[in-house]
């Protein structure tokens, strides 16, 4: 069952920058450097944060009938998305469940570019493949590494190897030469900061990874850290808060279903389990996914129940632990939806004794993107 | 003349001059453990028999308990670590030690590693 772990282009620069590897998503990752997660997740808010993304899915779909075609498998509006422009969207079952998130820029000339998680990549390309051959061209990109800038100082140092970059807005994307490699560039990233997602040739990978490393602001920052990070930024983690279980509007994701494509818009459904939604968005959810705080000082985990005050089962922690930025435990999970409103005081089971937790809004930390 | 003891799960404890013991967890530990967000710690008049958890800690990764290796009542606690839990990944052997106790069989002291046996398991 042990199927032999795959390495990112950067492999060789972890190991000399002395990562602590972990498997994750069948690659051989850096969980932390010798740093550690707590010093690195905080350098990234103060200054920036250098990230190994590679192990993510790049795909590109190619044609005329590319946006539209895409459309057809995600509640988001893709035809209309301008040229430069970057969106998140979400590919859904036919019973409204979550099979990915993802990332959507349209590079112009009929070409999307798409990024998708890596533990999902294999299941979403030939998602696809399925459903969008005859009207498009897909194509993985597996001679491309992924690497993400992200923090206070990330546009300060990136305009260094291209001053394009720094005229950039928050989803916006552009193609740049970076230290003289052809690159694709989006200000995007996943930790809540301002900053940049980078897909550089595979073979040019470590050395644009070590320019930027050059640059003083610079630390290499591990996944513990990129997970806390997006924590504290109220960020989905998939297969943990978002799955086939779980629907864009349990999930509290209404905001990435475009307006055109919601129930009464031009171009309302056609995506699979639009009828799902629609029925959720007349009459309710169950559940709902909601951000917490704890009254105490104890982390709070994946996994722990959450209880009224009567100890009634009202749902689940689905993401939780220290907050760096934020100085203490915060968290998110599914709750019964009576229970979901900010300020409700509930009750999570650690170690067996409850520990008093509060809704609250997400993110849990200013988000600091820019916006021009 | 103090002596410090250690355990198969990074515990060191060493006893001290007055006779009571001083309890922590190794360097080995706090660097396999990673940042510690937050340590539990008994209460001072608490008695713990071998092998009753006596504390929590938690890093920034995983869980992990303090298991008394010998019988005893705690009579002293280290206070900062509530507020500073990190006192334990900087001197895990000095200021990041958890509570003294009191022993109840200060011969069970000798059932636990030298220093040397120690080394020896954490090199294997």
């Amino acid at each position: 069952m042990n199927a032999p772990l795959n390495r990112t282009p950067l492999y060789d620069l972890h190991i000399k920058l002395g990562a602590k590897m972990v498997p994750f998503a069948g690659y051989e990752m850096p969980v932390q450097y010798p740093l550690g997660v707590l010093k690195e997740h905080l350098h990234t808010r103060a200054q920036a944060g250098l990230f190994d993304v590679s192990h993510m899915g790049q795909v590109k779909l190619i044609g005329k009938g590319a946006a539209a075609a895409l459309e057809s498998l995600v509640p988001v509006d893709i035809i209309d998305l301008p040229a430069g422009q970057q969106r998140y969207a979400l590919f859904t079952d036919e019973h409204g469940g979550i099979l990915d998130d993802l990332m959507v820029s349209n590079f112009g000339d009929d070409v999307l570019y798409v990024v998708v998680n890596a533990a999902c990549k294999e299941q979403d390309i030939a998602h696809m493949r399925r459903h969008l051959a005859g009207q498009c061209e897909v194509v993985e990109l597996t001679d491309r590494a992924l690497l993400a800038l992200q923090g206070p100082a990330a546009a300060t140092v990136l305009a260094r190897l291209a001053p394009a970059a720094a005229e950039l807005t928050f989803m916006q994307n552009a193609q740049l030469e970076l230290a003289g490699f052809a690159c694709y560039v989006s200000r995007s990233g996943y930790t809540g900061e301002d900053g940049y997602e980078i897909s550089v040739p595979s073979e040019h990978a470590a050395e644009l990874a070590r320019r930027l490393l050059a640059e003083a602001e610079v630390e290499a920052i591990g996944l513990g850290a990129r997970d806390s990070l997006r924590l504290e930024a109220g960020l989905c983690l998939y297969g943990h808060d978002i799955d086939t279980g779980t629907t864009p509007i349990e999930g509290s994701l209404l905001w990435a279903l475009s307006k055109n494509r919601r129930p009464g818009g031009e171009r309302a459904g056609g995506y699979p389990g639009a009828d799902v939604v629609a029925r959720q968005l007349a009459d309710g959810v169950a559940k709902k996914r909601v951000g917490f705080i704890v009254k105490d000082k104890v982390p709070v985990r994946e996994g722990a129940e959450i209880t009224d005050a009567n100890g009634k089962l009202i749902g689940q922690v689905t993401s939780g632990g220290f907050g760096p930025s934020f100085a203490g435990p915060v968290g998110m999970g599914y709750v019964a939806t009576e229970y979901a409103a900010v300020g409700t005081l509930l009750f999570a089971t650690v170690r067996g004794k409850p520990v008093a937790i509060e809704v609250a809004k997400t993110p849990f930390v200013p988000q600091r993107y820019y916006r021009g | 003349m103090s002596e410090t003891k250690y355990t198969e799960s990074h515990e060191w404890l060493r006893l001290e001059d007055d006779g009571s013991v001083t309890v922590g967890i190794t360097e080995y530990a706090q660097n396999l453990l990673g940042d510690l967000v937050y340590v539990a710690l008994p209460k001072e008049g608490e008695s713990f028999t071998q092998g009753q958890e006596a504390a929590t800690i938690e890093s920034v990764k995983a869980a992990g308990e303090i298991k008394l290796p010998v019988d005893g009542t705690i009579v002293a606690i280290n206070a900062l670590l509530a507020d500073e839990p990190s006192l334990v990944n900087d001197a895990p052997e000095g200021d990041g030690w958890f509570f003294r106790i009191r022993p109840g069989n200060l011969a069970q002291l000798d059932g636990l590693m030298d220093d040397i046996a120690y080394q020896n398991l954490i090199d294997q």
